[in-house]
């Protein structure tokens, strides 16, 4: 069987590129610089279209592909550092009225809405995407246990103060989100799936017990209190402090 | 039925809050030193997700217990002779990629772990760190725990975290601990008196009965530690008279004298 050629960058020249172009464009994102059918050039568009193919359309976050290979990525580092990471889940509260009641328009406002309060919200290192219709995930890396709920908190506590003018008239749309959470078993290969089965189903008892509310499965750390925690650092009588 | 009259203890799983505090190195040497005081020593290696004793001790074949399982080995295959004389059973981290423990593979376990408490004097279970349901069931088909902490400030409170679940959870009124990669002699007895007055103040006033931790050792910090996991030699066998391995092998006498008693 004869080898396949390696394309050479002359050959780019009689790809078809003209849709790749218009996706590109439509998205509004800019058309590469430099030579058309030039290594750079189609280096540009690839790079476009990766990153078109890894965003969700309405809102801009990182779509579930993305998401499910950065959650991969996360949970095989975790296994092997042990830092510790948080997975959230979160979901929009009684989302079906806003269409039901306000129009799809309206509903997509409340999605874009959500979406940024989410995103302005973590850190920069976050992964904040919308896994599904009006269900969203953020990946925090290198997050240490005793902040996990504070953040969780002021995640769900941004969007309820952020509500959405896309009512009749222009009026106030309260929208509120449950939140689950679970952190990635540390020094465990584990899998991907399972680790959002374990957000999810904090997410579940979120909504169950009244929705509006943040519920983190409970970890090592979350097992000791304060008071604890002092107690145990605390200088005992009689014992040198000592340098090192 | 009559109770049968007590025996002595035979399981001890090994166990830490926080990873990589050495845990797994602490039960291959420990192994390691009862073989020197006599006793016939298997060491299973339960901690399912990041097995490694396989790598510490430099072991081939890697035949597995996920092989007994699936039928491909027999049990007396997957026993393996390991440097310092004792023999490993590896759990391999193809039974459990899943961390969960299955009601069928919960009974496997334990057929296992009965068969091989009745060939050997003592059975080491060097389970994964953490407190998830792989690790706490594995804990549980031990007659006794031992704790591995480091002195660092996490590794101290993920070790309270698992000693007061296993207090709650599992009723155990006793448990051991070591202190490893310890910076000055007399530091282990601080940590110990920390943690016992601490669960003495938070813990025992829930408990039906007052819980003791018995400081079973202290290993210092000892460069011949990293120096034999390089080599992928026991540390017992290829540095004996290095600091950490006397450690070693005073803790695993006196487990033995405790046994005694």
């Amino acid at each position: 069987m004869p080898q396949p050629q390696a394309p050479s960058p002359s050959d780019a020249t009689s790809l078809q590129l003209d849709q790749a172009l218009q996706l590109v464009l439509q998205s509004g994102r800019t058309i590469p610089e430099g030579e058309p059918g030039s290594t750079p050039w189609l280096q540009g568009l690839i790079d476009a279209l990766v990153d078109l193919s890894s965003r969700d359309a309405l809102t801009g976050l990182a779509n579930r592909r993305s998401f499910e290979l950065a959650l991969a990525r996360e949970a095989d580092r975790v296994a092997r550092s042990g830092e510790p990471a948080l997975l959230l889940m979160l979901d929009i509260d009684h989302f079906k009225r806003v269409n039901d009641n306000h129009g799809h328009a309206a509903g997509d406002e409340v999605l874009r809405s959500v979406a940024t309060a989410l995103a302005d919200s973590v850190r920069p290192m976050d992964l904040v995407a919308r896994v599904g219709g009006e269900e969203f995930a953020i990946i925090l890396p290198n997050c240490p246990a005793a902040f996990g709920a504070a953040v969780a908190e002021r995640v769900r506590r941004s969007v309820e103060r952020t509500p959405v003018m896309a009512g009749p008239g222009g009026s106030a749309i309260e929208v509120t989100i449950s939140v689950g959470g679970a952190f990635a078993p540390q020094w465990v290969r584990s899998t991907p799936a399972l680790w959002i089965e374990r957000a999810d189903q904090q997410l579940y008892h979120a909504k169950a017990t009244g929705r509006n509310r943040v519920q983190l499965e409970a970890s090592v750390a979350s097992l000791v209190s304060t008071e604890e925690r002092e107690a145990l650092f605390e200088t005992p009588h009689g014992m040198e402090e000592h340098d090192d | 039925m009559t109770e049968a009259p007590a025996r002595r203890p035979r399981i001890m799983a090994v166990t830490s809050g926080k990873g990589g505090v050495g845990k797994t190195i602490v039960s291959a040497n420990l192994a390691a030193g009862l073989v020197r005081l006599g006793e016939r020593v298997l060491v299973l290696d339960a901690d399912l997700g990041l097995a490694n004793l396989d790598v510490v001790l430099n072991l081939f074949p890697k035949i597995t217990l996920h092989d007994v399982f699936t039928g491909a080995r027999t049990l007396d295959e997957a026993i393996l002779p390991a440097p310092g004389g004792f023999s490993v059973l590896l759990a391999g981290s193809g039974m459990v990629e899943y961390s969960r423990m299955t009601p069928e593979l919960r009974e496997r376990l334990q057929e296992v772990v009965a068969e091989v408490a009745s060939r050997f004097d003592r059975v080491l279970l060097d389970t994964g760190a953490g407190i998830s349901d792989v690790v706490l069931y594995t804990v549980s088909l031990a007659d006794e725990v031992l704790v591995v902490a480091t002195p660092e400030p996490t590794s101290i409170t993920d070790a309270y975290a698992t000693i007061k679940v296993l207090a709650t959870t599992q009723a155990r009124r006793g448990l051991r601990l070591l202190v490893n990669q310890t910076r000055r002699a007399g530091e282990a007895r601080g940590v110990h008196a920390q943690l016992q007055q601490v669960l003495d103040r938070f813990v025992t006033p829930s408990l039906d009965a007052p819980l003791q931790l018995d400081l079973l050792g202290e290993v210092p910090a000892d460069a011949a530690v990293r120096e034999a996991v390089q080599r992928r030699e026991l540390l017992l066998e290829a540095l004996p008279g290095a600091q950490a391995s006397q450690a070693l092998l005073a803790a695993a006498q006196r487990l033995q004298d405790s046994r005694e008693r």
